[in-house]
């Protein structure tokens, strides 16, 4: 090959002017990357107002999620609410029922926290099967974020939770309010209220201007546009945790109050929708690792479907309820492999197959799919969604 | 040690938002409404979804039946075969529906539309009436359903293998996504072809047809205005750029144009019956239309109630103006 014109001749770019800082004043990704997006599945849900789309994992990379690329799940939209206008009510089994405006939150001593949060349904399309392709389909109703706001346990205090308080109710203020009920020992352990995530405002379709943050817990219970917190004696039974949010088994009989976010992992690259184009040599094995029970201690990767595994190296140590980067630098010889990842938690919890999954509860749960998946890559560099034996 | 912040919360603003309902019946208001009443204010408010007889409309659930399919392949969980609580049901329906229209409904037709639910599911007779005294009378029969989370137990123990060499004899390929064939394409070449598409249809079926609609000046303020009680529409009708039928036909270019004429939607029968006998939808009739379409229009499958502001009407025209120009 002779000499690159990219190097040898003068670029456009390289004599005349480029953007002048008055021209973005808040910036947005170069066009260049406009395929890395939010999708949807139309055929998942009746309607785009209560639906779900999913996270471009993919196509990013280290472990902080873009709030603009985050996914999305409403149930009755995404609403338009000024600060101005937003008020936290705290009330039932209380000393003092209390109203709280937004400035009044941010009176309150603040916290910083990363944490992950994971819609209980990420992956629940694959329980009978492999179905969609990509990782984005199938592990991208997740995001992680460094998230800015109050204990809920200074609130609590705040209004003093008499004894008899065991649970509370949380509701959000737009039509679909919601409703959840979470243990008192929850509530007063680790759960925040946000107003801000990565730095910036709450994104409106993150519940702006306040929502609630619930570590290792189903995203469901991530409380959008939070406007009120009611202490109760029991929990609620509400909607989104006896019809929706409970995991069928086999025998009919379906378990509930399965809140926590199992130990997962997921290879984001390669993947069906980032295929290897480089030939063999040097190849770059990522993903994504998490655990709502604690830290990620270490994450195995297996380019063989599971017969042998490689311990990855983690990019950073694991954080408490918070992603993991993993890679494994890998010399590729261009056979076919069947790439795996498998995640292991502080508790020493190792992610299980969906053999193992399906096994306790059978092809009807739908929530809480932490599954291995695997990857076919093909000896053209193109990777499918297969299950093997 | 607090803080001193927020202030008391007014009586008042607790009763105005402490609206759920536990499955003892605590936060049930006095009320009731039978069956009867609940099949009519059912087929207004809810069966543009769930179906005349809450067994659902396209991918929109289905609230009745299902019964002894919970152990089956492919479960249908509706509030007969699955919901453990009643009270779940009459507290969803009070304060997240219609879906849409939340908080619209009054109590007793809250309890009238469940008493129907009900009724859908061969749980209570065509006479029942439901109210708060025999709310808890009523058995759910999957009440007893449901375990608490066991995967320590049942999970955690075993799940705890790491073999690092030698794992297994073989791995052969069991399932293929692209077998299936299920992942949406690429959304940039799939709408680009749609486009295309229609465009070359239109050309060909109807080639002149343009300036019949005058371009109105429209008050901006009213058009946002519209965008904003649009709202109410959105979760049966699409307008704009890709635009598609759903429960309702599309709405670009509505105004002025003749009734029951999107492509590909079916229309009740006398809204073709109207139709034919030459409805245009000017501003004159789209407002009649929209204050109370089942009086409009008898028979109209747009089971909605009517928009009861005449202001949100004049807004929502010149919003269906404003996306048509």
């Amino acid at each position: 090959a002779g000499p690159d014109p990219l190097i040898t001749e003068v670029q456009d770019w390289a004599s005349s002017f480029g953007d002048g800082v008055d021209v973005t004043p808040y910036g947005l990704p170069i066009q260049f990357e406009q395929d890395v997006v939010r999708r949807n599945v139309e055929w998942l849900t009746a309607d785009t107002i209560s639906s779900i789309n999913f996270t471009p994992i993919h196509a990013l990379d280290g472990t902080i999620t873009p709030q603009g690329c985050a996914f999305e799940r409403h149930h009755s939209g995404a609403i338009e609410m000024r600060k101005e206008d937003y008020r936290l009510m705290i009330n039932g089994l209380v000393d003092q029922e209390l109203v709280f405006t937004y400035e009044d939150l941010e009176r309150f001593p603040r916290e910083n926290h990363v944490y992950f949060c994971e819609c209980a349904a990420n992956t629940g399309m694959e329980w009978a099967g492999a179905q969609l392709n990509g990782a984005q389909f199938t592990h991208g109703m997740i995001h992680n974020m460094e998230y800015t706001g109050v204990s809920l346990r200074t609130l609590l205090e705040e209004v003093g939770v008499k004894p008899e308080g065991k649970w509370i109710y949380v509701e959000g203020a737009d039509a679909s309010s919601n409703g959840r009920s979470i243990p008192m020992e929850k509530a007063l352990d680790d759960v925040l209220v946000a107003f801000k995530a990565n730095g910036e405002a709450l994104r409106k379709e993150h519940g702006y201007p306040v929502r609630l943050v619930v570590p290792g817990w189903e995203g469901n219970m991530w409380i959008k546009w939070l406007r009120r917190i009611e202490v109760k004696d029991a929990p609620v039974e509400s909607r989104e945790e006896t019809s929706k949010y409970t995991d069928n088994l086999a025998n009919g009989i379906a378990r509930k109050w399965t809140w926590v976010m199992d130990a997962k992992s997921i290879i984001t690259s390669p993947s069906p929708q980032a295929p290897i184009k480089h030939g063999t040599g040097p190849l770059v094995i990522t993903g994504l690792a998490w655990s709502g029970n604690g830290a990620i201690t270490g994450v195995d990767v297996s380019v063989d479907g599971g017969k042998n595994w490689i311990e990855a190296r983690l990019a950073a140590p694991g954080q408490d309820k918070a992603m993991t980067r993993f890679y494994l630098d890998h010399n590729w010889d261009g056979t076919e492999m069947f790439l795996q990842a498998r995640a292991k938690d502080a508790t020493g919890y190792v992610q299980p197959t969906k053999t193992q999954l399906r096994d306790v509860r059978g092809l009807n749960s739908i929530y809480h799919n932490n599954c291995i998946q695997t990857w076919w890559v093909k000896e053209s560099g193109e990777a499918e969604n297969v299950e093997v034996s | 040690e607090t803080y001193g912040l927020g202030r008391p919360a007014l009586p008042e603003e607790v009763a105005a938002w402490d609206l759920d309902v536990s499955p003892d019946g605590t936060g049930l208001p006095a009320g009731s409404g039978s069956v009867l009443d609940g099949e009519d204010i059912f087929a207004e408010q809810c069966a543009v979804c769930h179906g005349d007889f809450a067994e659902g409309v396209g991918n929109w659930p289905k609230l009745a039946g299902g019964a002894g399919t919970l152990d089956h392949e492919d479960p249908l969980k509706t509030v007969g075969s699955y919901w453990p609580y009643l009270s779940t049901t009459w507290d969803y329906v009070n304060r997240s529906m219609p879906f849409g229209n939340a908080q619209s409904l009054e109590p007793d037709e809250v309890y009238a539309i469940v008493a129907y639910i009900l009724y859908s599911n061969d749980l209570v007779d065509e006479d029942f009436v439901l109210n708060k005294d025999n709310f808890l009378e009523v058995e759910m029969p999957n009440a007893g359903g449901f375990i608490l989370d066991d995967r320590a137990e049942a999970e955690y123990v075993n799940f705890n293998d790491a073999c690092m060499t030698n794992c297994k004899d073989s791995v052969e390929i069991t399932m293929r996504a692209l077998v299936l064939d299920v992942t949406p394409e690429e959304t940039a070449a799939k709408s680009g072809t749609a486009a295309e598409d229609q465009v070359t249809e239109a050309d060909a079926e109807q080639p002149v047809q343009e300036p019949v609609v005058e371009t109105v000046a429209l008050d901006p303020e009213l058009v946002a205005k519209g965008a904003k009680a649009f709202k109410k529409c959105k979760a049966c009708h699409q307008v704009g750029e890709g635009a598609k039928n759903r429960t309702g036909p599309i709405l670009n270019g509505i105004i002025g144009a003749t009734a029951g004429q999107v492509d590909g939607f079916k229309y009740s029968k006398p809204m073709m019956a109207a139709a034919e006998s030459g409805l245009v939808w000017n501003e004159q009739e789209l407002a009649a239309f929209l204050a109370k379409p089942k009086k409009y229009m008898k028979g109209t499958k747009m089971s909605f109630s009517g928009l009861k502001k005449e202001k949100d009407i004049a807004a929502i025209l010149a919003y269906l103006q404003s996306v048509s120009q």
